[in-house]
């Protein structure tokens, strides 16, 4: 009896390879995300109104706008990436899809990774597309735009990927939204730093490869770090509940 | 050694050691504290420059010692629990983690009161403030993290996982909050370089650093010992403690 199991664990995991089983979740993630079309629109319109606000709020003038635009975008994006990663495991943990995740053979910081990539396409990439327009509304030149949105698309994957552990550390507690801002605002400060520094010196007309360098280093951090913390985290939170 | 080790991790050896060492703990501490903080502040010669202001050093300067030093100490904790899952080592990180965060709040509130004098104004953002007023959101995460998990293993293994994601992010942030500083405004005071101390002022201060050490090694006992009570309630041992001390 016990000489068959071996065999069997084998079986399954030569059937289905490691980046076969992490390609059906990211895709599976992808397909739920766009059957709940208003949880993808959520982030986008949160990110707008953020930024509205601030016009409205502090002053409309072209200076203070074209002098802080590139940070409020980026205070924004950071906030609608917060307020979107309670989605990232909570759904598959109300259903128990996240117990058969984890009883799977492949190693479950791959499959998270997956599901973190996931987020990033459905939260990350669209809020860096919605971003040239709201700039062109803050007044930003072409130059910083573009610097903007390359920060953006460096630096929003490594708010995900934070933003994984926290969301894995307060899954099923109460209050769990407020608790996740707590937990991970104090990390996303490097990356905000960067991000918005990165924009500062392009408009002075500084070279940006070091900078951007230094975020792709965030990045490549973040991707080989984080999965691991928010694989132990989710399995914390699932032997408590 | 190994004997040693095995030994830490039972909650009741510890409470004995701990009861041994604290009234040497308390003594020292208090002795040194009061000795160097009496020494500084009244009998050091004046800075020729800051007058009087200066003084708050004293304390100042051995908070954020302790403020830096318990979130390594936390984080080393962490590692114990969850590689080798020892109950003190998340009864510490639990007990402590108040401590810290009291002192990093005194670590900048006797800053701002410093600054107020000094550099007329209570705050500004520079990138040693603001790496401080950084930890103190730290140190409120993991106290927030703690008190919402009830169940008490996973608690401690989710807070160890946040501290050692936390001591991970603490050199990046300093060094990008640096980075910030010296982008935005170029420095107008520099903390890091400090005049050379005369030995008047250096040996007080020494003192005071190793008192508020001591203490916050009674501290961190006391604590300890509370939360193993509190913690072990249902075992013989305390049982048998709470009756004779009843009697």
């Amino acid at each position: 009896m016990n000489a068959n199991v071996p065999v069997k664990v084998k079986a399954v995991s030569a059937s289905v390879g490691v980046s076969q089983a992490m390609v059906s979740v990211f895709l599976r993630d992808v397909r739920v995300a766009f059957r709940q079309k208003q949880d993808l629109l959520n982030p986008l319109l949160f990110f707008t109104m953020v930024v509205t606000l601030f016009p409205l709020g502090v002053s409309p003038e072209v200076a203070f706008l074209k002098q802080s635009g590139a940070g409020i975008l980026w205070v924004a994006a950071l906030l609608s990436v917060l307020l979107s990663l309670d989605h990232l495991f909570r759904h598959d943990f109300d259903d128990g899809t996240l117990e058969q995740l984890m009883l799977q053979p492949q190693p479950l910081f791959l499959l998270v990774l997956a599901k973190t990539l996931a987020h990033w396409i459905l939260t990350g990439l669209p809020l860096v597309l919605l971003t040239p327009v709201l700039g062109l509304m803050l007044h930003l030149d072409g130059n910083s735009v573009a610097t903007l949105c390359l920060t953006l698309l460096i630096g929003t994957p490594v708010l995900s990927l934070i933003g994984s552990i926290g969301a894995a550390l307060t899954l099923g507690l109460r209050s769990a939204g407020v608790l996740l801002s707590l937990l991970i605002i104090p990390l996303y400060i490097p990356v905000l730093i960067f991000g918005t520094g990165t924009v500062a010196a392009a408009a002075e007309g500084a070279q940006v490869s070091g900078y951007l360098a230094l975020m792709g280093a965030f990045l490549v951090l973040a991707l080989t770090l984080a999965p691991f913390a928010s694989a132990a985290a989710l399995r914390i939170s699932l032997s408590n509940s | 050694m190994w004997q040693f080790f095995h030994k830490l991790g039972s909650p009741k050896w510890f409470f004995g050691i701990a009861n041994r060492f604290m009234p040497w703990l308390l003594a020292g501490g208090l002795i040194l504290l009061v000795a160097g903080l009496v020494w500084g502040l009244a009998f050091a010669p004046k800075d020729y420059l800051q007058g009087n202001s200066y003084r708050i050093i004293f304390i100042h300067v051995p908070s954020a010692f302790l403020a830096q030093s318990i979130y390594i100490m936390m984080a080393s904790a962490a590692v114990v629990t969850l590689v080798w899952r020892m109950k003190l080592a998340d009864v510490f990180v639990k007990s402590v983690a108040p401590v810290g965060l009291l002192f990093t709040f005194l670590a900048l509130f006797t800053g701002a009161v410093w600054g107020k004098p000094t550099w007329g104004t209570w705050w500004v953002w520079d990138a040693r403030l603001t790496s401080m007023l950084i930890l103190l959101f730290l140190y409120g995460g993991v106290i927030a993290l703690d008190r919402s998990i009830n169940d008490e293993k996973s608690a401690a293994r989710a807070v160890a996982v946040l501290v050692l994601v936390g001591v991970v992010n603490i050199p990046i942030i300093k060094y990008s909050v640096n980075w910030w500083n010296t982008l935005h405004q170029p420095a107008t005071f520099k903390l890091t370089e400090k005049p050379a101390m005369a030995m008047e002022m250096w040996v007080p201060l020494l003192l005071s650093v190793l008192g508020l050490y001591l203490l916050f090694g009674w501290l961190a006992c006391l604590r300890m010992k509370t939360e193993i009570l509190v913690r072990e309630r249902r075992t013989r041992w305390v049982k048998e403690l709470v009756l004779a001390g009843r009697k």
